[in-house]
């Protein structure tokens, strides 16, 4: 028996389903309703149609022979206002009520509307449909429009009202454009074309309200005071899943229409699909997806078994005029790298994010001509190892046997950027070659090429071969050092995801050239290990630095020196006593005040080194690590205890701070400092990690150094309390402990990652800043203990000669 | 003919690791590697008289800690670009106790 099938929304995705449950022969008496006052059409196309280059007739995906054919009644411009599931009925805007067996939503998404003052003013629109498109149509050269979002949507409507002529300004609240999808290079190359094409644009611009001049919109104001004149306003900023009717009809709703794999909601009698649903926790808004949960619903409205899958999102957009191409997934994350190219005279940026070997996002801008290619290797997660060095030129580059990178880089114009760090092109180092730079280090001496963060190093290596020929032979760098061509990255990421727990499993993994690594490796693998595995792996003294393993600096004269914790600087006559015993004792020729507010004994013999730590230790104090890639020192200031102008006791916060970071390791030395109040003279602003304290809290800033590079700290953070202080300081030692590479301070991972990426992880994601506090807890569980108590106990003998022959006579 | 001395329990010695002995004439430095077989050399670096005992050691060679020099355990040599050497003297283990020839004290004096 036919049965009734009343179908809410005539979108992309009902559409879609409707045609596969013709084909398979559903047996379904069809009633269509649409809002809006037209059939089936291709949104994606109304760009297009905007700008000029197709008609609205062009996009209509279902026409009225399609209908008619397959017997659907066409309700459109009508839309459904209630829904009754107990007697299976719904209600049409004029009150028709008809009775269904089953229901499909299709009802799409709102675009989203600020809700600015003078929102509902005439002259501010969305950009959803057709209505909407026209309007914009109807923009010309007397005209002037202000677009509200840099998004892609936001951007097509600028882009095709600029070709109408129209005077255009997009207002963007982030600091570039498309943010979600391109970096900041991207975004500024994208800027710079729309800003060719006369459009105006103002990123970091905060909206604060819409007038209008007898309820029609005049100009849109910005929080700076400035107003922008318009006559039509477009607001652009995204859109939320529509579920008001299935929400008023008490089918469980989410963010979206909650739907099961059948595409089934929770009324087995009612299914959704498209952009109003919701599946595992996701929602929809590109079309890729819609249409396999089209066919799925065709399958269970045919009583068939069908699942909707999820799979990695992968689209094209398109900005009128810009070319310009993003598929697969951008997200810094773990075990990501890229690979970017930039060639700045063509204006043409490309950018592949990688991991484990398959491509999983390609961002192109200039020139897309490859993004097919591209495309099919994120669908089909190719694996990339054998072509990673010439893969970011395209297919042309790729052959059947790997070809030789060396092709790939000479095809490169002389203007094409090798080192993005200085701006250094590949003309300038080819200058620097015919004036007699011949190797790398030369290179970097004279055009600071490779110099900085030396990830284009590869690069430059191939330019010198190419110029040179013979005369140079590319180095296996890049890796860690000549056991392994790994590099770094490839091996934090091999000891993560292959579980590699011990020193020996990752030179076997990992295809170590050596039979135990040198010195160069070995201090860095064993950092790797012990900050993914501190509980299975044994961290091996022998592949520490001298001082690392002696825990104390070694000095010129091979004697050491030696300097006790004093706990965010604070002393008592006690622990001066015992230093001053000890200096006395063991004969120390130099007691030194040092940098970091302690007390540095120096030229101690390596044999009473045991013996001087057992004496500080009977004194109350430990190791202060002033040898360690770990936690140094915490500075403080006087703070409230004592100073007129303290706003919160920053001595004890810097005392609680060294408590908790003690004993941790990190790929470089890891200092703090707290001062109380703006005037920083604990000198926060330089450390690693800085805390200044305020009336309104802690503002804690990282990135600081004052060695053989000064920066100064850039904010994190501006937290109310102390307790959150700590937890934010100890979950950004995390992040750094598991991510930076050996020997990057704070500064050069963050120049690396970007500021931005370690905020989104312990500022905006709290579950995320839980996870790494309690990962930084569990390691310090093995690791917060004095290794001079435990050294001066149970390792004394190793510091003292095997044998001494001394006495042994001479013949 | 060769005499040997006992100095110690190869155990003593860290895998990939070192020990510092006393002599009359200055230290020698005694090196075990990860295939235990046992160096000994002195403990003075050719270039500005690092002790080699607190180096990294790796295959059959140690890093300088001072400024990370590569010396052959072998050899004495330096590697790479560096030049120098340093005195190596007979080494061997028996029964997991490490011996070194005795004659070496004699060339230390002589020398
Ligand atoms: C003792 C001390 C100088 C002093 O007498 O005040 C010192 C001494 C050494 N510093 Fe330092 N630094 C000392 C404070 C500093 C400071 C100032 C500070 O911490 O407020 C800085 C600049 C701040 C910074 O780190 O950003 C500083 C920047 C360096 C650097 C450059 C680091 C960089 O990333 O650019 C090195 C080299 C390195 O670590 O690779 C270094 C390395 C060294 C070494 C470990 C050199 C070495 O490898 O042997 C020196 C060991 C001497 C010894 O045997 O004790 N030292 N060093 C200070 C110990 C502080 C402490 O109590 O732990
Ligand atoms: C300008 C533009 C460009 C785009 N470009 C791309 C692109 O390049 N690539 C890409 O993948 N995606 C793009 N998209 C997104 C894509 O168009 C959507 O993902 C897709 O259209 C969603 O399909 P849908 O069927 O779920 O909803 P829709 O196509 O929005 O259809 C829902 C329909 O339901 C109707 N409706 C709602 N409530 C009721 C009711 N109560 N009664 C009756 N009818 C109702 C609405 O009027 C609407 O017609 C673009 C979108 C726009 C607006
Ligand atoms: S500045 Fe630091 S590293 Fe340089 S000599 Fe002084 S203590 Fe040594
Ligand atoms: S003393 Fe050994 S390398 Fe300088």
């Amino acid at each position: 028996m036919t049965k009734k099938l009343i179908v809410i929304g005539a979108g992309m995705a009902s559409g879609r389903a409707l045609e596969h449950l013709f084909d398979a022969g559903g047996d379904y008496d069809v009633t269509l309703f649409n809002a809006e006052p037209r059939g089936n059409y291709n949104r994606i196309m109304l760009s297009p149609v905007l700008a000029g280059d197709q008609t609205y007739e062009e996009i209509v995906t279902h026409d009225d022979a399609w209908y008619a054919e397959h017997n659907v009644t066409c309700r459109f411009g009508e839309a459904i206002t209630r829904i009754d599931r107990d007697k299976k009925t719904v209600t049409a805007a004029n009150g028709d009520v008809l009775p269904y067996d089953k229901l499909l939503f299709g009802t799409g998404s709102n675009p989203f509307i600020i809700p600015l003052p003078g929102h509902d003013l005439e002259g501010v629109i969305a950009y959803r449909d057709l209505d909407d498109t026209e309007r914009m149509m109807a923009m010309g050269p007397d005209n002037k429009v202000v677009v509200i979002g840099g998004g892609l949507l936001g951007l097509e409507a600028a882009a095709g009202m600029a070709a109408r002529g129209a005077d255009v300004t997009v207002v963007h609240i982030m600091g570039h454009l498309m943010e979600r999808q391109l970096d900041e290079a991207a975004g500024y190359l994208l800027r710079k074309a729309l800003v060719d094409k006369g459009i105006t644009v103002l990123c970091q611009a905060n909206s604060k309200e819409i007038v209008g001049d007898n309820g029609h919109v005049k100009a849109l104001i910005l929080d700076d005071g400035t107003a922008l004149p318009c006559d039509l306003l477009v607001m652009a900023v995204g859109i939320r899943p529509n579920v008001a009717l299935a929400q008023d009809a008490g089918l469980a709703v989410g963010k979206g229409i909650h739907v099961d794999d059948q595409m089934l909601t929770s009324d087995e009698h009612v299914l959704a699909v498209g952009e109003c649903v919701e599946h595992d926790g996701a929602v929809f808004g590109l079309v890729a997806p819609l249409y396999d949960q089209a066919k799925v619903v065709a399958k269970t409205l045919m009583g068939e078994q069908g699942a909707f899958i999820q799979k990695e999102l992968s689209t094209k957009l398109k900005v009128t005029g810009c070319d310009l191409f993003s598929a697969g997934d951008f997200a810094d994350g773990d075990g990501r790298e890229d690979i970017v190219f930039r060639d700045p005279a063509r204006g043409v940026y490309r950018r592949l994010v990688i991991k484990n070997n398959v491509v999983i996002g390609a961002v192109m801008y200039g020139d897309t001509t490859d993004s097919n290619w591209f495309f099919g290797l994120i669908k089909d997660k190719a694996d990339i190892s054998d072509m990673r060095d010439t893969l970011i030129f395209g297919p042309a580059y790729q052959g059947g046997t790997p070809l030789d990178p060396l092709a790939a880089v000479a095809a490169l114009p002389p203007e094409a950027e090798i080192c993005g760090c200085n701006g250094i092109c590949k003309g300038d180092i080819e200058e620097a070659i015919t004036a007699g730079a011949t190797d790398l280090g030369a290179i970097k001496a004279t055009t600071k090429a490779s110099a900085s963060c030396g990830t284009c190093t590869g690069l430059v290596e191939q330019v010198l071969a190419v110029t040179l020929g013979d005369d140079f032979t590319v180095p296996t760098t890049q890796s860690i050092c000549g056991c392994t061509d790994m590099t770094h990255e490839d091996v934090r990421r091999m000891i993560k995801s292959q579980k590699l727990t011990s020193m020996a499993a990752v030179w076997q993994e990992c295809g170590w050239k050596t039979s135990c690594g040198c010195h160069v490796c070995r201090p860095a693998l064993n950092f790797y290990l012990l900050a993914d595995w501190p509980l299975e792996y044994q961290d091996d003294p022998q592949s520490r630095f001298i001082n690392e393993r002696k825990h104390a600096n070694i000095q010129k004269d091979g004697t050491f020196s030696v300097v006790p914790r004093m706990w965010g600087g604070i002393t008592t006559p006690n622990e001066l006593r015992a230093i001053a015993d000890a200096a006395d004792k063991y004969m120390v020729p130099t007691v030194k005040v040092t940098g970091g507010q302690r007390i540095d004994l120096l030229g101690v013999k390596s044999e009473d080194l045991p013996d001087i730590w057992a004496d500080l230790n009977a004194a109350g104090m430990v190791s202060g690590h002033a040898y360690s890639k770990g936690l140094r020192t915490v500075k403080t200031c006087v703070g409230t205890d004592h100073c007129r102008f303290g706003t919160q006791d920053s001595t004890g916060l810097g005392i609680k701070l060294e408590k908790e970071l003690w004993g941790s390791w990190t790929p470089h030395k890891l200092k703090l400092a707290v001062s109380g109040c703006p005037r920083n003279c604990a000198e926060a602003t330089c450390k690693d990690i800085g805390v200044v304290c305020v009336d309104s809290g802690f503002q804690v800033s990282i990135g600081g150094a004052a060695g053989m590079d000064v920066k100064e700290t850039e904010l994190l953070v501006q937290i109310p309390t102390e307790e959150e202080a700590v937890l934010v300081i100890k979950a950004v030692t995390q992040l750094y402990r598991e991510n930076a590479r050996y020997l990057d301070r704070i500064y050069k991972w963050m120049g690396k990652v970007g500021l931005d990426w370690i905020r989104e992880r312990i500022v905006e994601d709290l579950d995320e800043r839980a996870e790494l506090v309690a990962r930084f807890e569990l390691s310090q569980s093995i690791y917060r203990k004095d290794p001079w108590a435990e050294h001066a106990n149970t390792k004394a003998d190793r510091y003292r000669p095997l044998a001494n022959l001394a006495l042994e006579a001479a013949e | 003919m060769s005499v040997w001395i006992d100095i110690g329990a190869l155990e003593d010695v860290p895998l990939r690791g070192a020990r510092m002995i006393k002599t009359p004439m200055g230290c020698v430095a005694v090196f075990r590697t990860s295939e235990n077989e046992v160096f000994a050399l002195d403990n003075a670096c050719p270039h500005k008289a690092g002790p080699l005992a607190e180096g990294i050691v790796h295959g059959k060679s140690v890093t300088c800690p001072l400024h990370n020099w590569v010396i052959s355990l072998e050899t004495g040599e330096a590697q790479g670009a560096d030049e120098g050497r340093v005195a190596t003297y007979q080494a061997r283990v028996e029964n997991e106790r490490i011996l070194l020839d005795r004659a070496f004290l004699r060339a230390r004096v002589a020398a």
